[in-house]
């Protein structure tokens, strides 16, 4: 297989022989609990402003940490398992839920699916796993934080997460990095199947280190995120808020396969200094009555490229299918681009396709504005950038929509003047 | 509290304020009348700081500081607030959020606490209603689909609220009807105080039956040409600015 050149991003060739395929933290045993966990490690958490027991406390939220590739913590288990819901990392949902991993693994991303997916499949070695049982309400938010901390450490990350008849979970997936020098890959596979009347949401902060100002270092992100939806009336809902990484490439897609089932893709992609996102999403309908919204909304900065990729699909079979698009473009300073690609392919008469799109620059009179009221002009450019991007924001479960919020104003600072 | 001498400012390389000299202490409300392209609103954005604005002569005094050396930002701090002509839409930008963050950075600048969420709504109810506006209109997107009097009533709100020591009010009564004229004109008479400084720039006298000046100003070609007391403003609405026009 070949690296796939279509999208618009630049990099230099990776050298995938000189990637290290695993890397675990330095400790002695697995710890059974938070005090057994390396202080070095909660120390870390800490100054990258999530604090482990505080998540805990104050969301109900169950933290399943990812630390380099060997979960250190994992907590909320008990009430979980009380409701049934196994939430686990990968490693031990092959040791304790074997039968589950082989019915489902690959079934929405095959190995063969594209070079990076393949990548992850030969090489993977934890992530998260997710079983909601039939007609179960997850009883919390979930949630996952993905750190990279060790140098050239490739993560290949797996996630999977079944929802299953009539049940419903919320997940959320959070990614910062500590500075690096030198580019490391990501090339994570999350697949999602919600059978009949299920519904998933999937919620991602990604801040991974994005390189400096003048785009050295950085995270490559190629990630491939699917979901089918397999049952009628079943639900996927990605909403993703993408202010890291030197280069974003990911198109979290949904496969609309059960009669009436729904697809929802919202997100927002800043990209400032030299950063390059390619991102966006893929809704196949097949099943009559399917529906799937996009609400794509991207930001420009520095030299930064901006692109917005997404494929909606009519299948014959797809009766009434309906999808609405909506591809919004704001552009910081005269240097950076905003680029959207459409592509629309609908083979049954009765589908209606909506697509509207705006490019809009922040304008000079709004900054005068909000300055005259006495902000200062990134607290401006935080404010303006946050109205552009509410319609996403507003999908994200509480807790993090307040530090996405935070992470835009920061993700723009020094972009203005 | 605010004196302006031999002010000049261009924009876009033409002179339009031509030498303005002028002061208003503290408890005063001055008026600015003018034809149009007489410089009236370019003064306003000066005083302002508004980027474009280039000030090329005179000094600007301001509560005792240089004016003119400081960023919009920190005039604001200072209590200096200007009421736009046109006030300018903030898409998905919430009106209350918009005027608590306004509200904090200047009382941050003042030194003094921050309101929290509760107790900004509470100062904010009582204000609302007294300009005859619905606390609906602090959920909407900062003027976003406002009509004319509701965005300049929203103006009077933020000035309302954020208490500045001298307000520059750019034409506020232009697409106003007389029964939200009548409202706006109360909001900011209600505001006029012995420690407070107000500009007026109007167009039309028929503001300034409703909040009378102590002075009134009259700028033509970016001079200031004639200056008196209120019934100057009825003078030139009977005659009009032909005359003062031809001279300058």
């Amino acid at each position: 297989m070949e690296e796939p050149r279509w999208a618009a991003v630049r990099y230099p060739p990776i050298d995938y022989q000189a990637l290290h395929y695993y890397a675990a933290p330095k400790q002695k045993a697995q710890p059974k609990s938070l005090d057994e966990v390396d202080p070095e490690l909660l120390r870390t958490y800490e100054k990258l402003g999530i604090p482990l027991r505080e998540q805990e406390r104050l969301a109900g939220v169950a933290v399943d940490a990812v630390f380099d590739s060997v979960s250190v913590a994992t907590t909320f288990k008990e009430k979980l398992a009380e409701a049934g819901v196994i939430f686990c990392s990968f490693s031990e949902a092959v040791r304790e839920h074997p039968d589950l991993v082989r019915r489902w693994l690959g079934t929405v991303v095959p190995p063969t699916d594209n070079f990076f997916a393949a990548l992850n499949s030969a090489v993977f070695s934890d992530g998260s796993f997710v079983y909601v049982p039939k007609g179960v309400r997850c009883p919390m938010e979930l949630s996952t934080y993905f750190r990279i901390n060790a140098r050239n450490t490739g993560q290949f990350e797996r996630t999977l997460i079944v929802a299953e008849e009539g049940s419903y979970v919320s997940y959320l997936e959070g990614c910062t990095a500590p500075q690096r020098d030198e580019n490391q890959l990501h090339a994570a596979v999350v697949e999602l199947v919600a059978l009949d009347e299920a519904t998933i949401k999937y919620s991602t902060v990604q801040n991974w280190y994005p390189g400096d100002a003048e785009g050295r270092g950085g995270i490559y992100n190629f990630v491939t995120k699917r979901g089918a939806c397999r049952g009628a009336k079943s639900k996927i809902s990605w909403t993703q808020v993408e202010t890291g990484s030197a280069i974003t490439w990911k198109y979290p897609s949904c496969i609309l396969q059960g009669e009436g089932s729904v697809g929802e893709f919202y997100s927002v992609a800043i990209t400032n200094n030299r950063q390059q996102a390619d991102t966006g999403t893929k809704m196949i309908h097949i099943g009559p009555r399917t529906r799937s919204t996009i609400v794509s909304k991207g930001i420009s900065a520095g030299e930064g490229q901006n692109t917005y990729r997404g494929l909606v699909r009519i299948l014959p079979k797809a009766q009434h299918a309906r999808n609405f698009t909506q591809c919004d473009s704001l552009l910081i300073g005269d240097r950076c681009g905003a680029h959207t690609v459409p592509y629309i392919e609908s083979r049954n008469p009765t589908a209606r396709v909506e697509h509207e799109a705006t490019t809009s620059r922040i304008a000079e009179d709004q900054l005068f504005y909000c300055r005259q009221r006495g902000l200062s002009e990134e607290e401006a450019v935080g404010l303006i950038v946050n109205g552009f991007a509410r319609e996403v924001l507003k999908e994200l479960p509480m807790e993090f929509a307040v530090e996405a919020q935070k992470l835009l104003a920061i993700s723009l600072e020094g972009s203005v003047g | 509290m605010l004196k302006i001498e031999g002010l000049k400012a261009s924009v876009e390389g033409k002179e339009v304020l031509r030498g303005i000299d002028l002061e208003v202490p503290a408890g005063e409300v001055h008026a600015i009348m003018g034809p149009n392209g007489s410089g009236k609103s370019t003064l306003g954005y000066v005083l302002a700081g508004r980027e474009g604005y280039e000030v090329t002569e005179g000094t600007v005094t301001f509560r005792g500081q240089d004016l003119l050396a400081m960023e919009p930002e920190e005039r604001a701090a200072a209590g200096l607030f200007l009421a736009f002509q046109y006030p300018v839409e903030l898409p998905g930008v919430g009106n209350a959020n918009f005027l608590r963050q306004a509200l904090n950075a200047v009382r941050r600048a003042r030194g003094e606490p921050e309101l929290d969420a509760m107790q900004f709504l509470k100062l904010v109810r009582g204000k609302v209603k007294a300009l005859g506006m619905t606390e609906e209109m602090l959920k909407r997107a900062v003027n976003v689909g406002f009509s004319g009097g509701e965005k300049k009533r929203n103006e009077i709100l933020q000035m309302a609220i954020l208490e500045p020591a001298f307000c520059i009010l750019d034409e506020t009564d232009s697409g106003l009807d007389i029964d939200a004229l009548k409202i706006v004109a109360e909001g900011v008479n209600a505001l006029r105080g012995p420690e407070r400084g107000m500009l007026v720039i109007t167009h039309y006298q028929r503001l300034l039956d409703y909040i009378v000046p102590d002075r009134v100003h009259v700028l033509v070609g970016g001079r200031i040409v004639q200056s008196g007391g209120p019934e100057l403003a009825r003078e030139l609405e009977a005659k009009g600015y032909g005359e003062l026009q031809a001279a300058a």
